[in-house]
């Protein structure tokens, strides 16, 4: 498998450490009301699609950055590769 | 022995001989020559025994294909089983003996088998073998190995090296025949990044194989000029003996590169073999087409062979398998071998050609509308029965006959990902699908183009269009003309009537096998593969699977299409395991990670162990020590009673800088970091999200945004990236930046009421207790000026100091110490007395924090911070975390000091049942304390915190100990910590 | 002063130099490793008072500038590693930080690590054998972090037949006889 970091370009997927669901990025916040539930979802829950699946990959080999890669799990096809902290940073998160 | 069988001409070189014995016997040969050209120039027809009935065999085939001509090569440690005679080139000393038989190949005992054949039928094994249950490891399975099973090996070791390799290229062309040379030629004169992989030693493919002009050259020194021409261009990688093995995701493939496997023995410090990963940006599949037996009577008989093999042998080898030989077809191209071979004074008995229409010729009689009904000839062919179109029988003299059904295209690495090939009705033959893996394209052969014509033009096509595509300029070179005749080919699969007509030859499966297998409702392809054994073993049914698939869409009464294949898959031919380890073998499985105190180590005959893929100390015997207890015993009480030094480098090391790093801690340990003081340290638990302890360590505070955080050895990688994770993914706009030190610095326990007098004459400053409290931490020098780190931090229970230098300095600071410390009979200690330390002291490591246990059980529950949030600290509460009864940590003695305290051992109540339901708790970390004189354990009791006191059983009924014991407070030695404090 | 003696990483107290055919693999002990971190926020300043520190733009990803003293490689996002001598600049993690004060973050490594200069004709199909890196695509100045026999090294092409290649020093040994190994396998 190759990964098309977005700095780095193409590199071998043996570089990298796979984690799971970019879901992940998502963590729920401790103060809410009902985060004991939340937190069961977030730690718990996981989609397992045939197709187009976000997830987190660190490229433990290489510039230890955390990347988002958006991989069809029925072809291989890899459609988009970015990297998590501009992820994490768009959906919302900060400190 | 005289090779009596060499004809004219050839690409070999005559004018060397080399020698070589096969099954004991002396033969000769030439470079150039296979182990199989030489055997069939030397008048060998005979060379294996099949699989099952251990039938006499010889070649079918001249390539990687061949699914009987199996050797044992080379001998001694070197000897490598099923090595195929058509695939070994031949080199001077080579040794090779035939395989699966019991005596000789000609007098083979197991032969017995072919007489029982109704009974070893298809699912015999299925069938034989099911009861009694018992039977199959001790009768069943000894006797299947001994006598299937096919070469057998060396049991000893490969004394060779294989290397694995990485390239790079804008095009791969696997298959260096027309179109791969017309592909590369096309591309290599672009300019762009080309590599040409060939499994054969010489390029040019069929080219090699027949006597076909290209242009105004004789097709195979038209070959030998391009390659030369392509060998000469900086940007083509030529790679013969390359198999590529198999397509992979996103542009990546395998290839297998024999570097050495053409000569006696590797030169020195060379590898036998290469496996190379590909990164292809594209890859044109020239990959040729494999021609296909036909279906009759005996047809595995010595001397019965492909037509196109023959041609192989006499065109390019200069050998024939015979002096007269016959040719049986259904297509155009069995009537080459026999101009071919009748060119080069061979005699041919008579083309028998199954179509009415067959083409005449003056030089050779043709039978058309014939069919071969039975052969005999028991190690080697001596006659075919011919049916002829008027439907009286004929008897042919011959010593080899040469079949063609036909040809495949050799579609194997189209369908690595996921693809199937579709039916072309005109070829009768399987392509290529559109749905090819990301990035191949097809051409020639290959795509069931058989002209040479054809493939020289498809093979430039395609590969200037994957030039435009990658945005090269390119001119197509003109093609020379080459012969362009159409295919014309009436399918013919088997002879009517025929039952023991060999499909499989290397699995021994026969017409009469697939219809036992429909009959069984054995009917997809896929049950056919697995209960017939249909395209099995090490040629993968490259020569057998369409003749199968032929039957069963007749007997179904389907057509080939809807019967469909089998899935292929790599490797496209057998790769050594050898190949696949590498250099990771034996001590180079993993790297080695060496202690700065290593040679140190080394030196007074330390004891190591494997800790990932560190060496540590695990104890230091000295003279008249006879068991590893009596120097841990010694380095414990040495260390208790004065002070001793071990190499705790191997914790991992991260350094957290930052305006937020005090913040980013509080996310990362479930206890305060915030405000902990500059030069202070504080021991912290992490937890995984879901509540459960991950790791522990300390952090100590260099500064205001400066922390050394350690974790444990086995973690340090893993808990890097959860902090790098943390970091980017939960908390992107905190300042903070991380770096790994482990390695940086050389890092030493020095324990025992002594350590402060050892390190006062090392450390330049002043460490008395009031400078330099309990869980104090700072910059220092050593030795007059030697930056250094010092943290006043125990895991013994000691008093006790972790002294860090730069790396290269490591050596010289323990021998430093142990001068320092010569007065006070300081001791080096290894993992195994610091283990006993810390369960005496009854400090949480590996085997508490195994996954399963959260802060409460190890005692930490109020550390969980309500007050922040931090990773793990909601689901720490979560329902089943807390419980009034939870699982604490516990000390555990027995109430008779001999008795063992095994860890693993389950607690449960003094008396009563001893089950799964009567569980109460378990011990985790066991030892024999020198201190207290006794076997003591640490582990975890139902609501431990609450039964000091109490006794009970630990048991272990694996090992039958059982054992009364008292629970008491893990901290076995100074609970109070006041040595801690001195 | 102190009189402590170093060792290499290698472990002995000169330097390993060997010559495998027309390949030499030397040991670099004598090389100062500083590591440094912008800060959040202050990446344009980190990139300016190293430009004046270092006599050049720090590089970009997968690249190195091999000019002047104080070479530089990119290791990260808004992170490089610094090297020098050692004998001049032993302390180069305290020069560094003291020119960024709190604009970054900087950490020794001149002991986290072994460096190893390879030199010859032979240099490429050795890399090919060592690791995924397509070194017939490098230029003299690129430089990345890959993989060598399950060891992350940095690996900078410094010339046309140079390569140098800087792994985990815990792992020296494993390291130098892959690196011989591969050079016995091409020389």
């Amino acid at each position: 498998m190759i990964i098309n970091h977005p700095l780095l370009g193409p590199r071998d997927s043996a570089e990298f450490t796979y984690l799971g669901d970019a879901r992940l990025i998502d963590r729920p916040d401790w103060q809410s009301d009902t985060a004991t539930a939340e937190f069961h979802d977030y730690g718990y829950l996981r989609d397992n699609p045939a197709g187009n699946h976000r997830e987190l990959w660190f490229h433990e080999g290489g510039d230890r950055s955390w990347l988002v890669v958006t991989r069809n799990t029925v072809t291989h096809e890899i459609k988009s590769v970015e990297l998590a902290r501009d992820v994490a940073r768009a959906q919302g998160r900060s400190k | 022995m005289t090779q009596k069988n060499r004809l004219k001409g050839g690409q070999i070189d005559t004018s060397q001989t080399l020698n070589f014995s096969f099954d004991g016997k002396q033969f000769t040969g030439h470079p150039g020559d296979t182990l199989a050209s030489a055997l069939v120039a030397n008048g060998v027809r005979l060379m294996g025994r099949s699989f099952k009935y251990h039938r006499p065999r010889g070649l079918l085939t001249s390539g990687s294909e061949e699914p009987n001509a199996l050797v044992e090569l080379r001998a001694g440690n070197r000897q490598e089983p099923n090595t195929r005679a058509t695939t070994i080139e031949l080199f001077d000393g080579l040794l090779a003996k035939s395989q699966n038989r019991l005596g000789s190949l000609k007098f083979d005992l197991l032969s017995i088998n072919d007489r029982f054949s109704n009974f070893l039928a298809a699912g015999f094994y299925y069938k034989t073998f099911m009861w009694p249950a018992a039977f199959w490891e001790k009768i069943y399975e000894p006797i299947i190995r001994n006598a299937a099973g096919l070469g057998s090996l060396s049991l000893e070791d490969d004394p060779d090296v294989y290397d694995k390799g990485f390239l790079h290229c804008d095009l791969l062309i696997i298959g260096a025949g027309p179109s791969g040379v017309a592909a590369a030629l096309t591309a290599g004169r672009a300019g762009a990044r080309v590599i040409l992989a060939d499994e054969d030693f010489r390029m040019g493919g069929r080219l090699n194989s027949e006597t076909i002009a290209v242009g105004d050259a004789h097709g195979s020194d038209w070959a030998a000029q391009t390659v030369a021409e392509l060998a000469t261009l900086p940007n083509v990688r030529m790679m013969a003996r390359t198999t590529v093995i198999g397509a992979f995701d996103h542009g990546t493939y395998g290839a297998v590169e024999r570097v050495s496997d053409h000569l006696h023995t590797p030169d020195a410090g060379k590898p036998r073999q290469i496996l190379w990963r590909l990164y292809t940006k594209r890859t044109l599949l020239c990959a040729g087409a494999i021609e296909r037996p036909i279906a009759f009577e005996n047809n595995d008989r010595p001397g019965i062979m492909m037509a196109g093999a023959v041609r192989s042998f006499a065109n390019r080898w200069a050998a024939t398998p015979h002096e007269r030989v016959a040719i049986f077809t259904n297509n155009d191209d069995g009537h080459r071998t026999a101009a071919d071979l009748h060119a080069k004074g061979v005699k041919i008995a008579a083309v028998v050609d199954t179509r009415e229409g067959a083409p005449r010729s003056n030089s050779y009689e043709v039978l058309a509308g014939a069919q071969v009904t039975d052969t005999k000839g028991r190690l080697g062919l001596t006659f075919a029965e011919v049916k002829l179109a008027d439907g009286s029988t004929r008897r042919l003299d011959c010593g080899a006959l040469a079949m063609s059904g036909g040809w495949n295209p050799n579609v194997h690495m189209t369908c690595h990902q996921r693809g199937r090939p579709t039916w072309n009705d005109d070829i009768a033959a399987f392509v290529p699908s559109a749905e090819l893996p990301a990035g191949m394209s097809v051409a020639g052969a290959a795509t069931g183009v058989f002209s040479t014509h054809a493939a020289l033009t498809t093979g430039a096509k395609e590969a200037a269009a994957i030039l435009r595509d990658l945005g090269i300029k390119s001119r197509a070179p003109k093609m020379p003309q080459a012969e362009d005749a159409p295919t014309n080919i009436t399918p013919f699969w088997y002879v009517e009537g025929a039952s023991r007509a060999w499909l499989d030859q290397q699995n021994d499966v026969t017409v009469k096998d697939v219809k036992l297998s429909h009959q069984e409702g054995f009917r997809s392809v896929e049950h056919l593969k697995r209960y017939t054994t249909l395209g099995m073993a090490t040629d993968q049914g490259k020569t057998s699977n369409m003749g199968g698939l032929a039957v069963m869409a007749e007997i179904a009464g389907k057509t080939i299409p809807e019967v469909g294949t089998t899935i292929f898959r790599p490797p496209y031919t057998p790769v050594p395991i050898g190949t696949f380890a590498g250099r990771a073998r034996g001590m180079d499985f993993h790297p080695t990670r060496k202690t700065p105190s290593h040679t140190f180590a080394e030196e007074r005959g330390a004891v190591f162990v494997e800790v990932g893929n560190w060496l540590r100390a695990q104890w230091f015997p000295i003279e008249g020590e006879t068991t590893w207890r009596e120097s841990v015993d010694r380095e414990v009480l040495a260390t208790r009673n004065s002070v001793g030094v071990c190499d705790v480098t191997t914790l991992g090391k991260v350094d957290v800088q930052g305006a937020d790093a005090a913040d980013f801690l509080n996310k990362i340990y479930c206890n305060g970091f915030a405000k902990l003081a500059v030069g202070k340290v504080r021991y912290g638990l992490m937890l995984r999200e879901d509540g459960i302890a991950m790791d522990d360590g300390t952090a100590a505070r260099l500064a205001e945004d400066h922390f050394v955080v350690t974790t444990t050895t086995a973690n340090a990688v893993g808990v890097y990236r959860h902090m790098e994770f943390v970091r980017q993914c939960l908390f992107p706009d905190m300042d903070v930046q991380l770096i790994s030190t482990t390695e940086g610095w050389a890092q030493y326990a020095v324990a025992g009421p002594n350590s402060r007098k050892v390190l006062e004459k090392i450390v330049d400053q002043d460490i008395s207790n009031e400078a330099f409290p309990f869980m104090a931490c700072a910059n220092i020098t050593v030795c007059g000026g030697l930056r250094a780190r010092l943290f006043r931090i125990s895991f013994s229970g000691e008093l006790a100091y972790e002294i860090a230098v730069p790396t290269r300095y490591g050596d010289a600071l323990i021998r430093e110490i142990m001068t320092a410390g010569a007065d006070f009979d300081i001791v080096p200690y290894g993992t195994e007395a610091l283990g006993v330390m810390r369960i005496e002291k009854g400090h949480a490591a590996g085997n508490e924090l195994n996954g399963t246990t959260s802060a409460l059980n190890l005692g930490m529950g109020r550390m969980v911070s309500k007050k922040k949030d931090s990773i793990g600290s909601t689901l720490s509460e979560r329902p089943g975390m807390n419980e009034a009864d939870a699982l604490a940590q516990v000390g555990i003695k027995p109430t008779n000091p001999n008795d063992p305290v095994p860890a693993g051992a389950h607690l449960m109540a003094a008396d009563g049942p001893i089950d799964a339901a009567h569980d109460q708790g378990y011990a985790t970390s066991a030892c024999y304390s020198p201190i207290l004189g006794h076997s003591i354990a640490i582990g975890f009791l139902k609501d431990g915190a609450n039964r000091k006191g109490e006794v009970m059983r630990l048991v272990s009924p694996l090992t039958g100990i059982e054992t009364q014991v008292e629970i008491v407070s893990a901290h076995f030695i100074d609970p109070d910590g006041e040595r801690l404090r001195a | 002063m102190h009189n402590l003696k170093p060792l290499t990483a290698l472990g002995g107290a000169v330097a390993d130099v060997q010559t495998v055919g027309t390949l030499t693999i030397c040991e670099v002990p004598d090389l100062a490793l500083a590591s440094v971190a912008a800060r959040l926020g202050r990446e344009k300043q980190t990139l300016k008072t190293l430009k004046t520190l270092v006599g050049a733009t720090l590089p970009g990803p997968g690249k190195a500038s091999l000019k002047g003293d104080i070479p530089a490689m990119w290791i990260g996002p808004d992170q490089w590693m610094l090297s020098a001598d050692y004998a001049d600049h032993e302390t180069l993690f305290e020069t560094v930080a003291g020119a960024t004060g709190a604009d970054a973050s900087v950490t020794e490594q001149s002991d986290g690590w072994v460096c190893f200069d390879i030199s010859g004709s032979q240099m490429p199909a050795m890399c090919e054998l060592l690791c995924p890196v397509d070194i017939h695509g490098m230029a003299v100045g690129d430089a990345t972090r890959s993989t060598i026999h399950q060891m992350g090294c940095f690996i900078c092409r410094t010339g046309d037949t140079e390569l140098r290649v800087i792994g985990p020093r815990s792992s020296a040994g494993s390291l130098h006889h892959a690196l011989i190994a591969a050079a016995h396998s091409v020389a």
